[in-house]
This record gives C-alpha cells, sequence and structure tokens, in this order.
C-alpha cells in the first residue's frame, strides 16, 4: 500500500513531466519552426485568415450570422461557441427571421448560411452561393460591374481538399481585401 | 460522392491499421518492442517496479485507483494553484473549488466533461500539465485494463492480469506518444496553432473592428484529445473551432485518431488468445452498429433544421447547418460528431445541440448502448466483451449446455460480474436524471425549453456517466448541483466498470480451459456477432426507451410546435 502510494506520486511526477512539459514544448519548438505562421494563427495584416470579423454594411461582403451572437470575455476576449439554440427552439426562428429581413432590406437574397450561426461562433467562411447573392447589391453599392464582382468569387474559391474532403467554400476576409483593392481602384 | 470516398479512404486506413497497430499494440503489452527500453527501466527503477513480476487483479486495481486519485488530486492542485503558476498570459485566477473539483475528475476518467470555456478558465501550463497529462495517462490506463482482461481470457491457471505499472508506461512510451506526435504535426501545419504567447490582438483592421482572440499550445493537444478518446478540447467551440479544426483534413484524422486505437485492440485481442477470428466477429458488430448510426444520423442532418425551416425565408439545400461550420459542410461534421459519441471521446466538430430530433438521437443512442461501436481506448473492448459474455451466457441457456467463452466456463461469478458492468451506467444515468428533473437546481440547468430542455438533461448525465464528456451545450452545467452530481456519474462510470472487468479478468485467468467439441457454442463466426448486436441492443433499447421518449422522440413527432 504505502509502495503504492510512493509509486502513484511518482509516476505522476514523470509523466507530468514527459506529457506535460516534454511533449508540448518539443511540439511547440518544432511547430514553430516547419509552420510559423500556421503556429502562430494564421495572421495577416488584416487580422486571422481562420477567425471571422463580422462584416457589417453594404460595402463588404457578410459571413455567417455569428456576429449577431458571440460574446467576450475579460479583456475583450472572443468566447468561442457559446449556447446554441435547439432544433425546435422559437428564439432560433425568430433570429432567422430577423437576419433574412435585414439582408432583403440590403437588397440580398438570404440563403442558408447567412442567416444561420456557425458551431464556432468563428466561422471566417460562407458558400460560393452565399457570396454570388451578395454581388448585385454589392455591386450596385459601389458602381462595379457585377462580372468583375463573380470573377473576384472564382479566384478566391477554396475547392474541396485533394478533392473531396469537406465544402467548397470562400473566404471571407481574402475576398473582403480583394473587394477593397478593387473599389479602391474603381474610385481612383 | 465526396463523403463516399471519404468513407472508402477512412475505412481502409483503419483496416491497415487494425491489422499492424494491433499486432503492434499485442507485441508491446508482451514485452517485445523493446527500443525504448533503456529509457522504460529507468522510469521503472524510480517506481521500484520489477517489469516481469505481476500482480493479481486486486494488485492491478489497488494501483489504479491509487493512481487516479493521485492523478485527482494532481489536477485539482494545479486548478487551484493556477494564479500563482507561470504561463499564464491573460493572468487568469484560480479555478473555484466545485469547478476544479469536477473538472480533474472529469479528466482523470477520461470523460473530459467540460463546465468552463477553456480561453477564458485555463492557463497554458493548466492545459498543458494537467489535461494534456491525463488525456495521455486515462488513455492508457484504458486500454491497460483491456489487455489485463484479454490476458485473463487467453491464461488458464493463472490468477495474474499483468503488472498496472508496466502497461501504463508501455502505452504512454510506445503507443499513445509516437501517433500523437505525429498527429499534432499535421494538426499544427493545417492550421491549429501552437504557441506559449498570449493572445492575437487585431487593431484598425479593414472595416475597423479590433479582436482579441486567444491562443495557445493547441495542435500537440489535439491528437491526443483524439488519439486517446478523450475530447476535452482548448476552446470552448472544440473541434468547431478553426485553430482546433482548421481545415477538413484536420477533421478527417480527428475521425481516423479516435478510432484507430479502439478498433485495433480487436485485433490485439484476436492475436493474444491465437484467433484473429474472435477479434474480427466483434469488430463486425461494432462497425454494424456504427454503420447504422452514421447512415441514419448523416441522412438526418441533410434534412432542413424544422425551426429554420418555419421562418420560410431559406430553402436549405445543403441541410442543416445550424451550428456547423462552412468548411466541413453536413455529412462530414456528421461523421465527425457521430464517432465522437460511438466512442467514448466527444470532441464536436459542429454543436450537437442543434442536430436536427433524429440526428440528437443518434448521438444519444451512440453513449446509451454503451459506447461498444467501437467505443473509447479499451473501454470500447472490455464493454463489448462483457455483452459478449453475456450473449454467451444468454446462447448457453437457449440450447441448454453450460456457456463456455474461448474454452472458459462462464459461472454464475463471472455472469454476475458482467452484468454489473453493464448494468452500472444506466443504472447511475436514470437514476441522477431522475433527481435532476425533480429539484429545481437540475430544472434551472437547460436554456431549452420543451422537451429539449429534457433532452439537454440526460444527455448530460448519459455523457458523464459513459465517460464520453460531449454536451448539448445548452446546460449551464457550472452550479454546485451539475458539478457534483455529474462527478459521481463519471466515477461511477469508469471505475463501477473497471473494477468488475479486472475481478472478471482475474477470475477467467485462474480458470482452466476445456477443451473444445462438436457441441461448443461458436464465438467467431456472424451468429454470434448478430446475438452480440442484439443483446446490446436489447439491453439499451429496453432500459432507456421510455427516456428517450420524453426527449428526442417526443420532439421529432412534435411537426409544427416550437418552444
Amino acid at each position: 500500500m504505502i509502495s503504492n502510494i510512493k509509486r502513484s506520486i511518482l509516476s505522476c511526477v514523470i509523466l507530468l513531466i514527459l506529457c506535460g512539459l516534454i511533449y508540448p514544448l518539443i511540439g511547440t519548438g518544432i511547430g514553430q519552426v516547419l509552420f510559423h505562421f500556421q503556429a502562430n494563427g494564421s495572421q495577416i495584416k488584416q487580422g486571422s485568415m481562420l477567425i471571422e470579423q463580422n462584416w457589417k454594411g453594404p460595402q463588404w461582403f457578410q459571413g455567417r450570422n455569428d456576429g449577431s451572437v458571440i460574446t467576450l470575455g475579460p479583456d475583450k476576449v472572443l468566447i468561442s461557441g457559446t449556447n446554441q439554440p435547439g432544433p425546435r427552439s422559437k428564439q432560433l426562428e425568430q433570429s432567422v427571421v430577423q437576419r433574412a429581413k435585414q439582408l432583403i432590406k440590403e437588397g440580398i437574397i438570404p440563403a442558408n448560411d447567412l442567416v444561420t450561426t456557425s458551431g464556432s461562433l468563428l466561422d471566417p467562411d460562407i458558400s460560393v452561393h452565399d457570396a454570388n447573392v451578395q454581388v448585385p447589391a454589392i455591386a450596385k453599392y459601389h458602381n462595379i460591374k457585377p462580372s468583375a464582382l463573380y470573377s473576384l468569387i472564382k479566384q478566391v474559391t477554396v475547392h474541396k481538399q485533394f478533392g473531396f474532403l469537406g465544402n467548397t467554400y470562400i473566404n471571407v476576409l481574402e475576398l473582403n481585401i480583394k473587394l477593397s483593392h478593387l473599389f479602391k481602384k474603381v474610385k481612383k | 460522392m465526396s463523403f463516399a470516398i471519404t468513407l472508402l479512404i477512412l475505412f481502409v486506413g483503419l483496416g491497415i491499421s487494425w491489422r499492424y497497430l494491433g499486432s503492434y499494440m499485442a507485441n508491446v503489452y508482451q514485452g517485445r518492442v523493446r527500443f525504448l527500453h533503456s529509457f522504460e527501466k529507468i522510469i521503472y527503477a524510480i517506481l521500484d517496479v520489477d517489469e516481469n513480476s505481476e500482480q493479481t487483479w486486486k494488485g492491478y486495481a489497488t494501483s489504479l485507483i491509487l493512481f487516479s486519485a493521485f492523478g485527482i488530486l494532481f489536477t485539482y492542485l494545479i486548478l487551484r494553484f493556477q494564479g500563482f503558476l507561470p504561463l499564464n498570459p491573460l493572468h487568469f485566477g484560480s479555478v473555484s473549488p466545485a469547478l476544479a473539483f469536477n473538472t480533474s475528475i472529469s479528466f482523470v476518467t477520461n470523460t473530459n466533461w467540460q463546465n468552463y470555456a477553456g480561453e477564458t478558465t485555463l492557463s497554458y501550463l493548466s492545459q498543458m500539465i494537467g489535461l494534456t497529462v491525463q488525456q495521455f495517462v486515462s488513455a492508457s490506463v484504458g486500454i491497460g485494463v483491456s489487455i489485463a482482461l484479454i490476458r485473463g481470457l487467453a491464461r488458464k491457471n493463472n490468477p495474474n492480469i499483468g503488472n498496472f505499472w508496466v502497461d501504463l508506461v508501455r502505452g504512454i512510451l510506445y503507443i499513445l506518444l509516437p501517433i500523437a506526435f505525429i498527429g499534432g504535426l499535421i494538426f499544427v501545419g493545417q492550421g491549429a496553432v501552437q504557441t506559449l504567447a498570449g493572445p492575437m490582438v487585431i487593431h484598425d483592421a479593414l472595416n475597423n473592428i479590433s479582436q482579441v482572440i486567444p491562443r495557445g499550445p493547441v495542435g500537440f493537444m489535439e491528437s491526443i484529445k483524439q488519439l486517446g478518446t478523450n475530447g476535452g478540447g482548448f476552446f470552448n467551440a472544440n473541434g468547431a473551432h478553426p485553430f482546433e479544426d482548421p481545415t477538413a483534413l484536420t477533421l478527417i484524422l480527428s475521425v481516423f485518431l479516435i478510432l484507430i486505437i479502439p478498433v485495433s485492440l480487436t485485433y490485439t485481442f484476436g492475436k493474444m488468445v491465437n484467433s484473429v477470428k474472435q477479434g474480427l466477429a466483434l469488430l463486425m458488430a461494432m462497425f454494424i452498429i456504427f454503420s447504422i448510426s452514421l447512415g441514419i444520423g448523416v441522412y438526418a442532418e441533410m434534412q432542413p433544421n424544422p425551426a429554420v425551416a418555419q421562418s420560410h425565408y431559406v430553402k436549405q439545400l445543403n441541410g442543416n447547418m445550424v451550428g456547423k461550420e462552412t468548411r466541413f459542410g453536413v455529412p462530414d461534421t456528421a461523421l465527425y460528431n457521430i464517432t465522437s459519441t460511438q466512442t467514448s471521446t466527444g470532441s464536436v466538430a459542429g454543436a450537437n445541440d442543434s442536430f436536427t430530433p433524429l440526428g440528437g438521437l443518434v448521438l444519444l443512442s451512440g453513449m446509451m448502448l454503451g459506447e461498444v461501436s467501437p467505443g473509447g481506448v479499451g473501454s470500447g473492448l472490455y464493454t463489448i466483451l462483457l455483452f459478449a459474455l453475456i450473449a454467451v451466457f444468454i446462447g448457453g441457456l437457449m440450447i441448454g449446455r453450460t456457456p463456455e467463452y474461448l474454452g472458459k466456463k462462464i459461472q454464475s461469478k463471472e455472469v454476475k460480474l458482467a452484468a454489473l458492468g453493464v448494468l452500472i451506467m444506466p443504472i447511475t444515468v436514470l437514476i441522477i436524471t431522475a433527481i435532476a428533473v425533480s429539484v429545481q437546481a437540475g430544472i434551472s440547468g437547460p436554456s431549452n425549453a420543451g422537451p429539449h430542455g429534457f433532452s439537454e438533461i440526460l444527455y448530460a448525465f448519459t455523457s458523464q456517466a459513459n465517460n464520453n464528456g460531449s454536451a448539448f451545450a445548452g446546460l449551464n452545467g457550472n452550479t454546485a448541483f451539475y458539478n457534483i452530481t455529474g462527478s459521481i456519474a463519471m466515477i461511477l462510470g469508469r471505475f463501477g466498470i473497471i473494477i468488475p472487468v479486472l475481478a472478471l479478468a482475474g477470475s477467467l485467468g485462474a480458470k482452466q480451459t476445456v477443451p473444445t467439441s462438436l457441441g461448443t457454442f461458436k464465438t467467431d463466426n456472424p451468429t454470434f456477432t448478430f446475438l452480440v448486436i442484439a443483446v446490446i441492443i436489447i439491453i439499451g433499447g429496453l432500459t432507456f426507451f421510455p427516456a428517450l421518449s420524453l426527449g428526442p422522440i417526443i420532439e421529432m413527432l412534435l411537426h409544427g410546435r416550437f418552444f
């Protein structure tokens, strides 16, 4: 019994060092060297490629409906994936109606991904269809030809990984950066 | 079509690892893998363990329980004192006693139920030396117990079932650490963060926003979270968070890592009892339950979300996207979440709470059937072996012979232990759920009204008593009531099964084997596979059907009603 207690304490210490310090620290070292960009959060000048930015207003392509529900912790830290509505929740229905009405007001035909929230509430992407439905409104606002926007969408489309994994999608940040180059040119 | 290719590649990959990892694990636990033996010897010297001496089931169980108790104590102290420890860039204070108690039990029992949001509660150091450590350790303990049961079945006239300390160390050194390390590299390469720097602060971006985005040592925790069927993520959103699962590749890698050990252990079992076909019969039972659940679940999620449909504004051509990430899409998210509830993982790539009623039912039923398809690391195999013993017993009753399994007579003592191991989970779930819906502290937990609120409570205790850890996230679990009742469910669900399993291993090992004859009931053919499936479904179905009909089933039938 006494020897087993001693073994328990010693093994907790040894495994703490091995799995809790050596493993993650070596991993951090190698990760930082091999994949510096990814390991630090895929950050570019305008933000992280992986975290959505709650784009508002008719001048931008908008993302999922996440911005309406995201909560901030102390120090304004983004908290991911808080409470989610059930499939028969009145609250969910109301939030869809509200968002859809707002989109219609902005001249956008509501689409599935645009009126729903994601699991993380930080989803940086939308589907190609959801980008396309926003084109007429944005083209009108900036006075750009819709065809220029459609080709922009084609440029940034990320296809299924290896041709079969996951979804085809558009990164909203990347699309909006390209859009900003375009409308700056038009203004000049 | 793409999803069919995904499944095909997944199953081929699992088939290959079944054969080779399964065989490798048998070699590891029989002491034939020695490439780290010099390092191993140092650990045994410090622990004062003789690697060649074995323990009886009582010795094994005592060591396991003491070790787990100290694991809980260590983790508890780390969480309680995190405010004074380094690697705490957001200066979190210490975790409250009730939450620290619940969390440490949760990670030591391989449950990973989380009554907190990681990004606003835990320091990097707590995540590393508190939680990641237990993700390795609890997984290794689970595999060790299943190996001890296999030894009991394979041996004769030998009451010893192995050495706990040796099994613990070998599982971590030879199986978990190497695979987790390779997996971690892929996670980070795809975009999972792995840094000790503080949060990313973004100012004055294109659209004039400011963001404080938490980061941390995530990628390498991610791989052991899946490989050890733990499921506890770094962030609140778990695998849905882009910093945990950045791409569809990491999603499918997660599914693969979750399944690889539980699936391969059936080969390890077959190899150690000198009949691969015995393992194959169990694997087929796992595979059939898994495939049926997956089929129903993916179909259910391809249907429209009822509440979104009710708004009449959008056509949901791509299925129920509420709570799902665009980069994954519906089928892949359903695959991930269903895999995670058919094993004891509990990680999520999308919100379980927002699954359609039928989809939610599939998630719940995976756990209610005892998590045997293929179940958690080790726990899946030892639980299905309990069902196999009951199946043999029922088969024996039908043909009027003394039941035997692998040449061992299954007598009253073995049947009692197997029944105890199988029934402890449903008893725990039903009693604690009944208490929770009877007291105010329990009723105030769920955030959704109507039958979904009941589902949230039922789900919480099913998940904790099965050491799964996934949640219908609408439940506010960080109250004294849920922290304490949940801890009780997790402890009963873990050790309430492990102890009868070890006792069974000791009892079986001490027995003679009887030679096979023409009249022996065969346990390596499709008939036995179906008998095992029938036993699993009858026990799980009969116990939980009344409770399910008050939650997801009634929710499914209430067309046009919203709460």
